[in-house]
């Protein structure tokens, strides 16, 4: 088992005919993730690596099946793209741009209220369940099968862990990349909540950035709904206040935004905290050993 | 992206919101013609830097003359203004904003952002205008009203008569204000404005003939949405930013200077943080954070090197690279590049993952120069750290 995405998703690439949506298509059929066509408005009845190209998400849905979607359009036509993908049945939609204007985003989150579909981004690298379904752009070789989940706002910040885990032989069930906007599709609850109904998912990792109240909120959401040990980890603690730090969502406006004050809320709610980004790893193992948790 | 507040108050009067009359002036001449112009018997003139804090630190003067207009103008432009939000080092007015002084019998705060929370526009007001709203949010909470603004439907008159009956604004003061808060609604979402901050929104005038009043406007706008807004993007100011940033910026780079010495080049905003953060944890300071993004060629690495090296006192760098979408062959190469084309005399210290590693590795092995490779993140923070500390 894994969330959201598992090697019985059927997978389409919007925007599928650029190039970074190819070269990471490719490496998604390679990982054995089953990609079922792409749309490219314009480019509809021809083919692309061999899999149908079609002019809409509807059409692409009734023709393949497809529940997931893979969000490879610019920024500008972005969240154009992500209700085109809700209207059409999508169930989980991932997107990958860098860039969406945040009114764009906010436009999003009303339209989805009372549709049925999951959004992971902006600004993430994507969504892994090794050895079934990658939607994203990670290197998908870094990450083994296990049983713990990790979720964070970084992309480069979730291999860090991941490499650490997998340096003790800690393995994922799935990761999520919830990205590094102030307005994202996904919250931090959303994905635990998901963490904790998964029968395979024994340990959570969860990974924040200074900005937002985010955490905290899944911090406090955990202790009164998660039988499942939580280790967090919060970056920034060498961040100055007032400064974008490169993720448009991280940036310190007051006090309860900082670093030092989430990872102290976090560990004030019980949870186990790695202070230094370098020792996540350990910290998981830690938990695990102390929770009899076997390492799988 | 932020702007001056006379650009600000030009922007909300295009939206039919009542700002004083004023004008920009660029010397203490044109401030006197403009005082001239607009008339009356007391002015304001204000430096145009885009901190806040600048009536405490002197930025902000009410005078009652010609002359004295022209003496407090003469006195701002071209001096160092330190305000709490400059930082010590300040900030250089270039220009100052002369407006008519108003008679302000009462000041509130109105202020919109994107709440993070509920991932909606929020319009924040208070009674308590003309101060730190931050101070009045911590010490009189019950002071500050919050209203969020159904994106799909956008801002109901019943909610601003909300916010003003809460504020204390009656009578027409409040029909008033049902129609400058719309209209401030209608600035910020036509301009991607990440907040548009009105502080004092004054009453003015005499008995009987009360209005209300933008006394300080405060814009910041979406970087992502400057695509679509031309108009916005003019009346951007470089020489408000920081030249190195600026620079950074336009090779594709995030660069943000710190004060330590151990300089940094990493890939990711998460990574980047918390190598500062690993350094800090190990008794260093870093010099910068700097994110490389994504498809780092070696080019960008060099340019990297090179605005990191423009720092004097940085006594080594840190490249830390995860590839994802990047490759560490060509971050290999790109290292190489600069260290070739830059002459660099401090120590690197290497630390390369993920996609493409072992070419990686193998480039600077095979190189002849002597790059420090670390293993991990904490072997590199640990090895910049010594080296500092001698």
């Amino acid at each position: 088992m894994s969330v959201f995405v598992n090697k019985n998703s059927k997978v389409i690439f919007q925007g599928f005919t650029g190039e970074h949506a190819t070269f990471h298509a490719q490496d998604a059929i390679k990982m054995g993730t089953q990609v079922v066509g792409g749309v490219t408005p314009g480019k509809g009845g021809t083919t692309h690596l061999g899999l149908p190209v079609f002019d809409t998400v509807a059409e692409a849905v009734a023709a393949t099946g497809a529940d997931v979607s893979a969000v490879f359009v610019p920024p500008p036509f972005n969240a154009d793209a992500l209700m085109e993908a809700i209207d059409a049945g999508i169930k989980v939609a991932v997107t990958i741009a860098d860039g969406i204007p945040i009114h764009d985003m906010v436009q999003l989150q009303r339209y989805r209220i009372g549709k049925d579909a999951i959004i992971i981004g902006p600004n993430t690298p994507g969504i892994i369940t090794p050895g079934e379904c990658k939607v994203g752009i990670m290197p998908s070789n870094i990450y083994k099968k296990g049983n713990i989940g990790i979720v964070s706002r970084s992309g480069t910040l979730n291999y860090e862990a991941t490499e650490q885990m997998a340096a003790l032989g800690l393995g994922v069930t799935t990761s999520v990349g919830i990205g590094g906007d102030p307005v994202n599709g996904t919250d931090f609850v959303t994905v635990l909540k998901a963490f904790e109904e998964d029968p395979e998912t024994e340990v959570v990792v969860m990974i924040g950035e200074i900005g937002g109240p985010q955490e905290v909120a899944a911090a406090r959401w955990a202790k009164e709904n998660m039988s499942k040990p939580l280790i967090g980890f919060v970056a920034g603690i060498a961040a100055p206040p007032g400064r974008r730090m490169g993720h448009a969502g991280a940036i310190i406006s007051n006090e309860s935004d900082t670093a030092s004050a989430k990872m102290d809320a976090m560990e004030e709610l019980g949870h186990y905290v790695a202070r230094n980004p370098a020792h996540i790893g350990e910290t998981v193992l830690r938990a695990m050993k102390e929770r009899n948790i076997p390492i799988r | 992206m932020n702007i001056h507040e006379y650009q600000a108050k030009e922007l909300l009067s295009t939206f039919g919101v009542p700002v004083p009359a004023g004008s920009v002036a660029f010397n203490s001449t044109q401030a006197r013609q403009a005082a001239e112009e607009l008339g009356g018997n007391r002015w304001v003139v204000k430096a145009q830097i885009h901190a806040g804090g600048r009536g405490k630190a002197g930025g902000v003067k009410v005078v009652a003359t010609l002359d004295e207009v022209q003496k407090a103008a003469d006195a701002m432009i071209g001096s160092k203004l330190v305000t709490h939000q400059t930082g010590p080092e300040g900030s250089i007015v270039q220009r100052v904003w002369v407006e008519q002084a108003s008679q302000i019998k009462k000041e509130f705060y109105l202020g919109f952002v994107i709440d993070r929370g509920t991932q909606r526009i929020t319009l924040i007001a208070s009674s308590e205008g003309g101060m730190d709203i931050e101070e009045v949010a911590n010490k009189t909470p019950e002071l500050i009203i919050t209203e969020v603004v159904d994106p799909a439907i956008g801002l109901r008159d019943f909610q601003c008569r909300k916010v003003a009956t809460a504020i204390g604004l009656k009578g027409k003061l409040m029909s008033q204000s049902v129609k400058l808060m719309k209209a401030i609604y209608r600035a910020m979402r036509d301009t991607d404005a990440l907040q548009a901050e009105i502080n004092p929104l004054a009453v003015v005038g005499s008995e009987g003939e009360e209005r209300l009043m933008v006394l300080d406007a405060k814009f910041n706008f979406d970087d992502n949405a400057l695509y679509r807004q031309k108009q916005i993007t003019e009346m951007r100011d470089l020489a408000e930013e920081d030249p190195k940033e600026v620079e950074a910026s336009g090779h594709g780079l995030n660069y943000i200077a710190l004060d330590g010495n151990i300089g940094c080049i990493v890939n990711g905003a998460g990574l980047a943080m918390a190598s500062l953060d690993a350094i800090t944890l190990h008794g260093g300071k870093p010099a910068n954070f700097l994110d490389v993004g994504g498809g780092a060629s070696p080019e960008k690495v060099t340019n990297a090197c090179r605005i990191v090296l423009e720092d004097p006192n940085v006594k080594c760098i840190l490249v830390n690279i995860f590839a994802g979408i990047n490759r560490c062959d060509w971050i290999a190469k790109g290292l190489i590049q600069a260290c070739e084309s830059l002459n660099i005399k401090v120590p690197l210290i290497v630390r390369l993952a993920g996609t493409n590693v072992e070419e990686g590795r193998k480039i600077l092995a095979e190189s002849g120069l002597s790059f420090i490779t670390a293993e991990n993140l904490d072997a590199a923070a640990s090895k910049a750290v010594a080296i500092v500390k001698g």
